[in-house]
């Protein structure tokens, strides 16, 4: 199972294997992690998901859609180059090992 | 000095859960104690209709927090467990089994109970509502061999899933007794436009429809009779008709409700120990200007927040502008604020990219927006409504200019 490595805005570090197919953001709630919400549950609809995806992964993890671009642009937290919305991003073999940052703030 | 028995929550959806969570995020220290009817640690309805059904999503997945989140967070979860009476006196709830749970704080969230059909045939095999996991499965399990699918009620349950439906191939037929599908939330243009959209798909919508009764084989549904003697063949029979929220615990106990459990803008009853969240509750919205009931995600999430909130010491008002929404095909349906007593809606975007918000403004300042495919006009209406700063009409309709500007 791909691992992921989630880290708080504080600095503290989650390391989670998460089954293929799971979303970024199933991983986070479900193994309750705090700094990311998911409150529309995964539909891309509120940005309360948002992480900063560790360069070395960027071309490695599904690409954005135009709803997603749009939707970052709403995030609380400032928008950066590798911004994303964990609910798009899915677990997959090719990004074994993706480290995630959160955000100060979600909502 | 408080009194023993923390704070006791009814109901595990998702007012109950976002209780429970937010409490402990408050520092709140004493005993919690979350309890269900379901067989199941809480999890999320809304990928019931959507995705759950389309099996992009599994049961496991739907959960808001793994199962050893509460036992890490000292909150004593309690499923398959019913709340029967509530003695206010003693500070007690009173569970089916008998056992009394003392209370320093009592939080009611319990929901709302789907409307059923008050027909012939309503209790006939294949006739569902949908509000649950288990409602969801039994649907699931005979949608797989159904051929025919009726919906009754053109609300977003009834069109989520008819959409599903469609996807998997069925014949569906939509029954609605309004003159228009979802014509309690949206305007007529946007109603006409979800109904265009479901029929392009091949979806037979029919309003003014008075269901008569359900028709059964063996047991089982095979058709829908309605007054004009129109039959519709049915192997499956979901009922989307609206709810009623769950009161008779609050009734039981003397606490006033008026469809809804009274509270006010912290999430307090009649009853300074008694708190209610969720679809359960009616309050007076500074946004509404009026006592309003909302069923949403939203709602229930902030109000649990606000009465976390209010129980660790630490009150708060919840005056968030109102915000849902809807997936249906490849459209996603945002709306926030209220319509009510509206004047003036203006489109942004064009009906015929699938990419447009309406405006909607009451003697000049902006109330609502309606977004499809146009998710960052959703977030920059809630915070514009929030701010209380309105676009003109003209400068809503003109899609160049950024909205955003005005948030400085």
């Amino acid at each position: 199972m791909p691992k992921v490595t989630y880290i708080e805005h504080g600095g503290k570090e989650h390391h989670v294997e998460l089954p293929a197919g799971w979303t970024l953001m199933q991983g986070a709630t479900l193994n309750g992690i705090d700094g990311i919400d998911g409150e529309c549950g995964g539909s891309c609809g509120c940005a309360t998901c948002h992480v900063y995806v560790d360069e070395a992964f960027l071309d490695k993890v599904e690409p954005q859609s135009e709803t997603e671009d749009e939707m970052l642009d709403c995030a609380v937290s400032p928008r950066e180059p590798n911004s994303r919305l964990s609910c798009q991003i899915k677990a997959t073999p090719a990004i074994d090992g993706i480290v995630v940052r959160l955000p100060e703030a979600q909502s | 000095m408080e009194p023993a028995g923390g704070v006791v929550i009814v109901g595990a959806g998702q007012a109950g859960y976002q209780t429970a969570e937010s409490l402990r995020q408050e520092g709140y220290a004493a005993p919690i104690t979350l309890i269900g009817a379901e067989p199941h640690a809480p999890y999320q309805r809304p990928p019931l209709s959507k995705a759950y059904l389309l099996g992009e999503t599994d049961r496991h997945r739907l959960k808001f927090r793994a199962e050893h989140y509460y036992a890490d967070h000292a909150i004593d979860l309690r499923v398959s467990t019913e709340a029967t009476a509530i003695d206010r006196e003693r500070r007690r709830v009173v569970l089916a089994d008998g056992t009394n749970l003392p209370y320093a704080h009592l939080v009611l969230a319990t929901g709302a109970r789907p409307r059923s059909l008050p027909v012939p045939g309503a209790e006939l095999e294949g006739v569902f509502a949908l509000k649950t996991l288990d409602d969801t499965d039994r649907i699931d399990r005979r949608l797989g061999s159904a051929e025919s699918v009726v919906v009754v009620g053109a609300g977003f349950i009834g069109l989520e899933l008819a959409a599903v439906a469609r996807k998997l191939g069925k014949v569906v037929t939509v029954l609605e007794a309004a003159p228009r599908v979802m014509g309690r939330v949206v305007t007529p243009e946007l109603s006409d436009f979800f109904a265009r959209v479901h029929r392009d798909q091949g979806v037979e919508i029919v309003t003014g429809a008075q269901v008569e009764a359900f028709l059964g084989e063996a047991g089982a549904v095979c058709a829908v009779a309605c007054a004009d003697g129109a039959r519709h063949e049915a192997d499956l029979v979901v009922v989307g008709i609206g709810v009623t929220p769950e009161v008779a615990l609050a009734e039981g106990c003397g606490l006033p409700c008026d469809d809804g459990i009274l509270v006010n803008a912290q999430g307090r009853t009649a009853d300074p120990r008694v708190f209610a969240a969720g679809d359960c509750t009616r309050y007076d919205h500074p946004f509404a200007g009026k006592p309003i009931r909302l069923e949403s995600v939203q709602n229930a999430a902030d109000q649990g927040r606000c009465v976390a909130a209010a129980i660790a010491g630490r009150a708060r008002l919840y005056d968030t502008v109102p915000w849902f929404w809807s997936d249906q095909y490849d459209l996603k349906l945002q709306m926030v604020g209220l319509q009510e007593g509206c004047d003036e809606t203006v489109l942004r975007g064009d009906m015929a990219d699938r990419k447009f918000s309406l405006f909607h403004f009451r003697a000049g300042a902006l109330r609502a927006v309606d977004s499809v495919n146009r998710p960052a006009d959703h977030i920059q209406g809630r915070k514009l409504l929030a701010a209380g700063i309105s676009p003109t009409a003209e400068q809503a309709a003109d899609a160049g200019f950024k909205l955003k500007d005005l948030l400085g």
